[in-house]
């Protein structure tokens, strides 16, 4: 496993101009060399543009990790109409990071979507903010309209690859968890429920108004100004193994500093919550942590020091493999076993007063609450996790209870048109997995509450 | 009675209509735009959303229960969304819905007879780093305890007062609010 380098410490990309005054105005951003890379984008070809973020590793940081560069490459060559859409819908639970991004550095953001949008071809560019971000979203309007009055948008620039004007479109979500995943984004931005669509086609070939569409993160466009101007290699360099540049971990739960860092790659969990985030608070010890939203299954005190990267989390040996019942591994297709992923970045940390159970049973509730009712596996399943987790997490749970929530889970598991299903199955096996013992604890005190009960009732 | 958009929207809906290759896509922030003019979405205004939109009424009734912010019944003006997902569950974010329950007399779900408050339990709001949290408007109310919810209570109570007496202070859209920062 290769260390990062060793200046990564002190590598700052998309968090630069964090604690700059005023720095989501035009002005600040250009003092500060924005748009240096947008010149230097404009005199490259298209093609070599999509190179270097293909040479840069860089990898989908809203939490599948795919490799952008890949996925711009998919859009049809011949392809007239090109839509980029970020996704700015940030929901999963425990990351905050893409909020921040938005209201410090806006402008970075823009720069990031001209640049990926020469590329693509895209002329009309659209940002789906979530609804609730009501004040970000008045701070990035503000944003485009300075990069309107300032020339950047709406404009023609003189480029290598031919004239290139680009339009962008804020458009602001009314309120549901599943706009995040990128079709059922497409659906709500063209006017419709937020229904996942079924893939084939994907969005590089049909996607937003049918034509071919790429979606992004917000901190993968955000990373693609600094790409450009130091290099895709530079990029790669600072990364660890297949994944380019920092990560920004969003940490909340059980420590003293919780917060939004952007660190190297490699970080381990346990230098992340002990160095960087300065222990667990009270004295408690660690019981687990969630290493990149809540659909990630958990991992446990032991299974700390392995680094939170993208391979890291599916591959270590040093994380347990998620089971469907003891000792029988869950299989993600392919007999590929089941650890965790890195996600989102939202690492969220509990301490060994916690309650597990009560803890899954609200992770369950809030998939079974965002479950859009397309697939009957996500609809009724999710929903039986969640009745089935909080009679458990409040000393009702029967006999069989623990056999009947894994038997669910792994009958949504990859049933189901997107990762919803998933991001509640995972978790619910996971921490069945990692905390067993909290669960039988919890079916050991109905056991026992109900033997003085039915005591009392034969007396 | 049908309803009709005020020239101000009107004039911010021909803006919003004319961002997309197809009408369709506008219906979120026309919608949007009718919730801010009316508080909320009786079918009314589905009707009047949907004839601006050229789509069925069916078509917005289907969309506008799909998300959770259109609202179809009427609404308490000052919304306050308090996060209880795990982030703010591991921080005291049920402690602190309870206090507000208490405090304002009704439980999540619902509004104060007044109209001054709805009160909604609320999945992940993105800023899980300062739990718990709540949001009002464009408000991002972090760090919370329950001295400190008096007090922002308090505060917006004063200021809907203000607001019903026609002397509130014009609010500017990147204000900063009480207890909030960027």
């Amino acid at each position: 496993m290769t260390a990062s380098a060793p200046n990564a410490q002190s590598v700052k990309i998309v968090t630069k101009n964090f604690g700059v005054a005023d720095s989501h105005k035009l002005a600040t951003y250009m003092q500060r060399g924005g748009f240096t890379a947008l010149r230097k984008a404009l005199a490259m070809s298209p093609a070599a543009i999509t190179d270097e973020v293909k040479k840069s590793n860089l990898r989908g940081r809203g939490g599948a990790g795919f490799p952008t560069g890949m996925k711009w490459s998919f859009i049809p060559k011949e392809a007239k109409l090109v839509y980029l859409v970020v996704n700015a819908d940030e929901s999963e639970p425990g990351t905050c990071k893409d909020r921040e991004l938005l209201a410090y550095d806006p402008h970075m953001l823009i720069e990031g979507m001209l640049i990926a949008s020469y590329a693509l071809g895209c002329k009309h560019a659209y940002i789906y903010i979530r609804g609730e971000m009501m004040r970000e979203a008045a701070i990035v309007q503000a944003a485009i309209d300075e990069a309107y009055a300032g020339g950047w948008l709406g404009r023609e620039h003189a480029a290598a690859g031919g004239l290139f004007k680009l339009d962008i479109t804020l458009h602001r979500g009314a309120g549901a968890y599943i706009c995040g995943e990128e079709t059922g984004l497409l659906n709500s931005l063209e006017g419709k429920r937020g229904w996942p669509r079924l893939k084939p086609p994907f969005p590089a070939v049909k996607g937003l108004f049918n034509a071919p569409t790429v979606v992004n993160n917000v901190e993968t466009i955000m990373n693609l100004p600094e790409i450009l101007t130091r290099g895709g290699e530079w990029f790669a360099g600072i990364g660890m193994g297949k994944s380019g540049g920092t990560r920004i971990v969003c940490v909340s739960g059980h420590v003293v500093r919780p917060g939004v860092y952007e660190l190297p790659m490699g970080i381990s969990s346990r230098a992340l919550i002990y160095d960087v985030c300065g222990g667990i608070p009270n004295g408690r010890a660690l019981k687990g942590l969630i290493p990149g939203g809540s659909s990630m299954p958990p991992l446990d005190a032991s299974e700390i020091d392995v680094p939170i990267e993208f391979d890291a989390l599916m591959t270590d040996a040093r994380i347990k493999d998620v089971e469907v019942k003891p000792g029988v591994p869950f299989d993600l297709g392919g007999g590929r076993k089941l650890k965790t992923m890195a996600g989102s970045g939202g690492v969220v940390v509990f301490d060994d007063t916690t309650d597990v159970v009560a803890l899954c049973a609200r992770i369950m509730e809030f998939y079974a609450h965002e479950s859009c009712g397309q697939c009957t596996p996500c609809r009724e399943g999710s929903g039986w996790l969640a009745r089935v987790c909080r009679r458990l997490a409040s000393g009702e749970g029967q006999a069989g209870d623990l056999e009947l929530l894994a038997n669910i889970a792994n009958g949504i598991g990859g049933n189901t048109i997107c990762a919803l299903g998933d991001a509640a199955a995972w978790p619910m096996l996971g921490f069945l997995t990692k905390f067993r013992g909290d669960f039988e604890a919890k079916l050991r005190i109905a056991g026992a509450v109900r033997a003085v009960v039915n005591k009392g009732a034969a007396a | 009675m049908p309803l009709e958009f005020s020239p101000q929207s009107k004039q911010r809906i021909e803006g919003v209509l004319s961002r997309y290759p197809d009408k369709q896509a506008a219906l979120l922030p026309v919608l949007h735009i009718a919730q801010d003019e009316f508080g909320h979405l009786p079918d009314e205004a589905i009707e009047l959303c949907a004839k601006t939109v050229g789509v069925s009424a069916a078509h917005v009734y289907g969309v506008v229960t799909f998300y959770t912010m259109f609202h179809r019944e009427k609404h308490g003006r000052n919304e306050l969304m308090v996060c209880t997902n795990i982030s703010c569950m591991l921080r005291g974010g049920y402690d602190i819905l309870h206090h507000i329950e208490r405090r304002l007399g009704i439980k999540a779900g619902e509004s104060t007879p007044d109209g001054a408050f709805a009160l909604v339990e609320e999945e992940c709001l993105a800023a899980c780093a300062n739990a718990p949290m709540m949001i009002c408007g464009q408000d991002y109310f972090l760090d919370l305890t329950p001295a400190k919810v008096d007090a922002i209570l308090d505060d917006l109570r004063k200021r809907w007062r203000e607001r019903q007496q026609g002397m509130a202070p014009v609010r500017t859209l990147l204000g900063v609010g009480p207890g909030g920062k960027v």
